[in-house]
């Protein structure tokens, strides 16, 4: 009624009127004044909002749209502004356009016709040369949940997945799950654009692909195959949030495709040689004892092996939800031995039982689940540790914990026999407690624990019975009662009087006392029957006419059973078996029991419930499913990425079609280790060789059939072959982390957005045997094309040769490598030349570190002592140069020498000899290196090579890369 | 994944709301609002609520609950750990993180929300990268953009999001170049009422402000890298360096950072600042009780403790306290029962004392439990672990930067159990 008073336009008119209603109001109902007025009030901002957005200025509007959008934050209504708001979607002023897309994608579902306005706007903006704006638009198009817009969804979805730019091909992966939401049926189709996008090689993607995966198809375990390798060695440059998703995936892959290592414990034999480093043999040692009952060989995957290798140094993330999947997929993959990583079982936290010790400001829950860690570390050495802490806890003021501390004592004194008595003792004694609470749950944990061997008790039943006229808590009082019936033979004299005193008080009692009189009478009755029959009748008079219909139940049915008449049933002989029987003693159990089913970490394992879309982590397999389905053709792969190795000639192609022969990369690996660090890139080349020892087993074998060495020869062969492939795997990624050192040709800012690096690929340049091969790497970081990238004018010294690349340009954020020649003639002079782009030119040199000059070959060991000779007696051009004392020549340089030895002479064990041999690529003169250890540490180096400046500057990298 | 979030405040209001799938509406909080009040304090509200239809994923920070609704599974660290995220965005971009700072820069928290999460998937949770998508709210950035119409958000894609370090964004130019970092070490411990150690372990930050030009490749080293036997690092760090030479090695990301955190175990013997002798007890007659807490420096290296702060937690019964303190103030709250004594910097020629009585409830038996008592302090210029950075070294750029270290010790969770009541009679 007042509000059409105010409403009909005569405001001014009924002023007098007006105010005396509203001092009316005032006084009646003021509530209901603010009500409309904040009502009048938000019609007129409205139409204030409306103009602003209708109005020509950008700040007005954006003063608008940021006053809509706190109402939106608020939870305020703002759906009647759409049509104002909607019709600046493609307003220029970028804020007002987000701010718009925020708003639409909050109100679009109940405003669909309008909504579809929008949606040209977006269409164009997929198209938009600005990959941020293609990225939103896609964003905000996908967020729309209108059902007549999913065809225009779908081909969005699918354009962006094969977008060039990585960051709208993340938008996409992100808009997979919301169509699938929107409309299901679409399913088919888009597990199609998750195939593609989950072949995608950029980090950005992974993740967010992984989790599309999760949502729409988790069970479509065939599409990992292909990519789980990549995944895997992806995994440490994802962001921490797709890591996360893709561990905890990669869990449930593991589990259907690998065999439980726990099975048959037997460690891979054949690995040890993979990965002989100090630790590592440790652990397979350990392993070896404790698998003396092998039942059948177990050898694990190396896929398996890859998993837990890669995840492991996430363990170090600050990301606990990162922390936490890791450990989770140690707990259900890893072979009980290497669990210790995270925490090994229970043994592992001993040493930090004291972390878990409590105070007094921790929040209640974290109380209660310390409290059960320390429960559960409990044993015999360290429980008089654990119950003298316990006992701090029960004079806790948070009395919540105190009984949960109580209970934790009894659950102490169940599982460790020899402190069964301490504990009751302790719990006896808290009976005096002045604290109701704390006594009562000291009844009920004692009365559990007597169950265990009440003979020995009586004392104690004694004193609890006597308890009873203190003690008020019900539940407490039913425990008792229950104690005393059930072991009344133990306190004969006691336990009548107990019932006449509750006979007394029966009117006065709770429910659960009460019943626990009517237990207490009947068992009396039928041991005492002389004492207690009056007793018992009168209380179960008492319960006949309780108001609770559970307790006359109860009575009645008692009655009929223990109280022998003429009508009395079959039963009645049965009464004292069926209420004295031997009852089993309860087991204290933790109430995080029982949830060891669900994937540890989940929600549904903290809720001990399955939530929706949680996904069931399988068995393992009786029998390992083929292995082989993970194998990757590398060509394809690296076809597939777009890292484009456009050399002169193929050179790349080539590249990557190395075989064995063409790449004993000895000299290398060694040489490598002088230029970049040493143990991190030592263990980057293992890792990458194990993972890559599989994916090209079926050449390996070919190579293997080949060789017509021996049979050790052979092995190390393929030993340094895969060592090549990983050469090769690196430089298609060219990780950041990656085992060869990349050096800056021209830093992004002189480059003016241009940035250029390269290195030395370590594989033969085709078109020229001659010359070394340098892999050089672009980005353009501006937002511009670069063109005709080009070398110009190289200044050289005498008889140095450089083979250049084609001509290429390159896109915005683009990113390409090319493969370029260069004859150092065995020198490390550097090559200077221009590197030119269609605006600008850069001087810039290549100086190549001594070892890139080298390739290696294979010598016989007597060729090689023959080729020694030569060069000692002949051009006496050696250098003999014994190893600093303190660098002893551990066993950490053994295993990283060892992998590389080309002559591997029966090395006996005082003073084992290692030799090493290359050529120079320029001029192909031989290099020979020496490594004589000797007993008590310290080692000789000898380099043998006609150049003398080579041999000079070889031995000065060599000792810095050991020494360190 | 995250469906929405809600922001409530301590006094129960419900002051802003975020939807990154369909709307759900607000009331799904009254499950919250039911558990909170159970819980009494806001801290023990327990993390994970089950709604017959959702969950929700709380966390409690600066006196804002972060609510979270999730219909499906999902690690709830996962989404504790975007929450805690959000909340630092937030702390980054407006200094702290309040409600009332929320609410006056709501149209930019709106905007972070909605870069942060796609979906409810985490999209750009980075500070350097959200910072070049939505520019930080500064007064003359605010003033220019009224004038011209400019606005805070970018138009381009922030480099760091295609690039391996997505930490990092390109361009960086500062006129002084300078590097900071701060050691700072909590120690937790608790102590029996004679001041033996029962358990004490040292938890260290490295906190940096890094705000160096272009692509500085940083290397930190340790004197004793040893000392540290549980670290975690932020994404920058490279894992491989530091297991093979116990270095961090790092590009780092531009201005502030937490660089890494560690643990020094309880195993290593952690050195204990202060002592607290205390007396505090109750008569068994008469509803009153005496006070007497003394504190002295024990292991303080020669460094001058600071900000000292001793907080006792009361029975229910004790309704007041009457005391003298030779320095410092103290305050006893009758309502929370906590009795503050906020003495300052610690003289060793005169050592601080807290004597008198305490007022109890008439009537009331004498309380049977065990107080427990906080304390609070810091040191300056000391690591207590004996941490030491040795150096940091540049490489990839050419310009000398100015470096500097800073140590500086706190109390964390750093707790005394006090005696048991002891029983005296007395003659009145």
């Amino acid at each position: 009624m007042s509000l059409s008073y105010s409403c009909n336009g005569h405001i001014c008119e009924n002023l007098l009127v007006m105010d005396s209603f509203v001092r009316f109001l005032k006084e009646r109902e003021q509530e209901q004044l603010i009500k409309i007025l904040s009502f009048l009030f938000y019609i007129f901002r409205h139409d204030d909002l409306k103009e602003m957005l209708d109005s020509n200025k950008d700040s007005l509007k954006l003063e608008a749209m940021k006053r809509i959008v706190a109402m939106i934050a608020r939870g305020k209504n703002a759906s009647d502004l759409f049509p104002a708001v909607v019709k600046n979607v493609a307003c220029k002023n970028i804020e007002v356009k987000k701010l718009v897309y925020v708003y639409l994608v909050r109100y679009a579902e109940e405003q669909q016709d309008l909504a579809l306005l929008s949606i040209s706007t977006f269409q164009r903006g997929l198209k938009d040369p600005n990959q941020l704006i293609r990225a939103s638009a896609l964003r905000v198009l996908s967020s729309i949940r209108v059902t007549i817009i999913v065809p225009i969804m779908m081909l969005a979805i699918k354009e962006a997945a094969s977008d060039m730019s990585p960051y709208v091909r993340k938008t996409a992966a992100h808009a997979i799950p919301k169509l699938h939401s929107l409309d299901p049926e679409q399913k088919d189709q888009l597990i199609e654009v998750i195939e593609k996008l989950l072949a995608d090689k950029t980090t950005l993607v992974a993740g967010s692909v992984v989790m599309a995966f999760e949502e729409v198809c988790p069970d479509r375990i065939d599409l990992i195959h292909k990519n789980y390798r990549k995944l895997c060695n992806l995994l440490i440059d994802v962001e921490e949030w797709g890591q996360v998703v893709i561990i905890n995936m990669l869990t449930r892959y593991a589990r259907t495709q690998f065999l439980n290592p726990n099975e048959s414990l037997l460690e891979e034999s054949s690995e040890k040689a993979f990965y002989a480093s100090d630790d590592e043999e440790d652990e397979d040692k350990k392993a070896e004892v404790t698998t003396l009952e092998k039942r059948k060989p177990y050898v694990m995957d190396p896929d398996h092996r890859l998993l837990l290798r890669n995840t492991k140094p996430l363990l170090q993330s600050r990301n606990a939800a990162v922390v936490m999947a890791v450990a989770q997929l140690y707990f259900h993959l890893a072979p009980k031995a290497e669990v210790g990583i995270i925490a090994k079982a229970l043994g592992m936290f001993e040493p930090y039982l004291k972390s878990f010790y409590i105070r007094s400001t921790d929040p209640t829950q974290i109380k209660i689940l310390k409290l059960e860690v320390l429960t559960n570390l409990a044993n015999e050495a360290n429980i008089s540790t654990i119950l003298r802490e316990f006992q701090t806890y029960i004079k806790s003021m948070d009395k919540d914990f105190v009984a949960a501390s109580i209970q934790a004592i009894g659950r102490c004194a169940t599982n460790i026999g020899e402190v069964r008595d301490t504990c009751l003792n302790g719990l006896v004694q808290l009976l005096s407690n002045r604290d109701e609470l704390v006594v009562a749950e000291s009844v009920v944990v004692i009365k559990k624990l007597l169950q265990m061997q009440p003979e020995q008790h009586s004392d104690i039943i004694k004193h609890m019975a006597k308890l009873i006229d203190n003690i008020q808590v019900p539940m407490a009082r039913a425990s008792i009662l229950w104690l005393i019936g059930e072991y009344c033979e133990h306190v004969p004299k006691i336990a009548p009087d107990v019932l006449r005193k509750m006979a007394k008080s029966f009117t006065n009692e709770e429910d659960i006392v009460k019943l626990q009189i009517i237990n207490l009478a009947a068992k009396l009755y039928l041991t005492n029957s002389k004492q207690t029959k009056l007793l018992t009748q009168y209380v179960l008079n008492l319960a006949k006419y309780d108001q609770n219909y559970d307790i006359r139940d109860r009575a009645r049915f008692i009655r009929q059973l223990i109280v022998p008449t003429d009508k009395s049933g079959a039963l009645n002989k049965y009464a004292k078996k069926l209420f004295l029987a031997l009852k089993p003693a309860p087991v204290l159990e933790s109430p995080f029991k029982d949830r060891d089913h669900f994937q540890l970490g989940s929600l549904s394992h903290l809720l001990n419930a399955k939530a929706a879309g949680y996904q069931e982590l399988p068995d393992w397999p009786e029998s390992a499913p083929d292995p082989s389905v993970r194998n990757v053709e590398v060509k394809d792969s690296v076809c597939a990425e777009r890292t484009v190795l456009t050399g002169p000639e193929g050179a790349g192609v080539l590249l990557l079609q190395t075989t064995r022969g063409s790449s004993n990369i000895l000299f290398h690996v060694l040489l490598h280790h002088s230029h970049s660090e040493q143990s991190s890139g030592a263990e980057d080349r293992k890792r990458g060789r194990k993972a890559v020892k599989n994916q090209k087993s079926a050449s390996e074998s070919e190579s293997e059939s080949e060789s017509s060495e021996s049979e050790d020869e052979s092995e190390e062969e393929s030993e340094e072959e895969s060592e090549s492939d990983t050469d090769v795997r690196k430089n298609k990624t060219i990780a950041p982390s990656g085992s060869i050192k990349m050096y800056e040709l021209l830093h992004r800012i002189t480059g003016e957005g241009l940035a250029v690096e390269y290195c030395f690929s370590r594989q033969p340049f085709s078109p020229d045997p001659n010359m070394v091969a340098v892999q050089i790497q672009f980005t353009n970081n501006t937002n511009s094309e670069t063109k005709n990238l080009h070398i110009e004018d190289p200044r050289l010294q005498s008889g140095m040769r450089i083979r250049e690349f084609a001509e290429i340009g390159l896109q915005p954020s683009e990113s390409v490598t090319v493969v370029m020649g260069i004859d150092f003639c065995d020198s490390t002079q550097a090559a200077n030349f221009q590197l030119c782009t269609h605006t600008r030119k850069f001087f810039v040199s290549i100086q190549p570190p001594v070892g890139e000059l080298m390739t290696p070959t294979f010598l016989t060991e007597n060729n090689f002592k023959k080729e020694q000779g030569e060069r000692t007696s002949a051009h006496s051009r050696f250098n003999t140069h014994s190893c600093p004392t303190d660098c002893s020549f551990s066993s950490k340089h053994l295993s990283f020498f060892s992998s590389y030895v080309v002559v591997t002479p029966p090395p006996p064990p005082s003073a084992p000899v290692y030799r090493f041999a290359g050529k120079t690529v320029s001029s192909g003169c031989l290099v020979l290196v020496t490594v004589t250890t000797k007993e008590g540490g310290g080692a000789q180096l000898t380099v043998n090579c006609e150049k003398m400046v080579i041999g000079t500057m070889l031995v000065k990298d060599i000792l810095q890369a050991l020494s360190q | 994944m995250i469906h929405s979030l809600f922001l409530i405040n301590n006094a129960g209001d419900l002051f802003l709301e975020k939807h990154w799938k369909s709307v759900i509406s607000r009331s799904v909080c009254d499950y919250f609002f039911e558990a909170r009040e159970k819980a009494v304090e806001p801290d023990n509200v327990p993390p994970v609520i089950r709604t017959p239809h959702h969950y929700l994923i709380n966390i409690y920070r600066e006196k804002i609950f972060f609510v979270s609704v999730i219909q499906t599974e999902v690690p709830p660290l996962f989404v504790i750990e975007f929450l805690h995220r959000v909340a630092e965005t937030f702390q980054d971009y407006f200094g702290e993180c309040s409600e009332t700072t929320i609410k006056d820069n709501v149209v930019i928290v709106y905007e972070l929300l909605e870069e942060m999460l796609d979906n409810g998937f985490p999209l750009a949770t980075e500070s350097n990268i959200l910072k070049e998508l939505i520019r930080p709210p500064t007064i003359l950035r605010s003033m220019v953009n009224t004038i011209t119409g400019s606005s805070n958000v970018g138009e381009t894609l922030p480099t760091g999001q295609l690039s391996n370090i997505p930490w990092r964004r390109a361009g960086v130019k500062y006129t002084n170049n300078e590097a900071y970092f701060d050691v700072v070490e909590e120690i937790d411990a608790i102590l029996d009422k004679s001041g033996t150690t029962v358990f004490a372990e040292i938890q260290g930050v490295i906190d940096a402000c890094v705000k160096l030009s272009g692509m500085p490749d940083l290397t930190l080293s340790f004197m004793n890298p040893r000392l540290l036997d549980d670290v975690s690092f932020h994404p920058c760090v490279r894992y491989k360096r530091w297991e093979s030479e116990r270095v961090i090695s790092f590009i780092p990301p531009d201005g502030n950072f937490q660089l890494m955190s560690y643990h020094i175990s309880a195993q290593n013997l952690v050195a204990i600042p202060i002592y607290v002798k205390q007396n505090i007890s109750f008569f068994e007659t008469g509803s009153s009780g005496r006070l007497d807490i003394a504190v002295g420096p024990k292991q303080t290296m020669g460094k001058t403790v600071e900000c000292l702060v001793v907080t006792v937690h009361m029975p229910k019964v004790v309704l007041s306290a009457n005391l003298s303190a030779t320095q410092g103030t103290y305050n006893y709250d009758p309502v929370t029962k906590i009795l503050l004594w906020d003495i300052g910097k610690l003289n060793p020629q005169k050592l601080p004392n807290l004597k008198g009585s305490l007022s109890l409830q008439s009537g009331a038996p004498k309380p049977e439990e065990n107080p427990s008592l906080n304390i609070d302090l810091k040191i300056q210029q000391l690591a207590i672990s004996g941490l030491k950075v040795n150096r940091l070294d540049m490489y990839g750029e050419k310009y000398k930067p100015f470096k500097g270290v800073k140590y500086v010790t706190k109390a964390g969770k750093f707790q005394q159990r006090l005696s048991e009541w002891l029983l005296v009679h007395t003659e009145v």
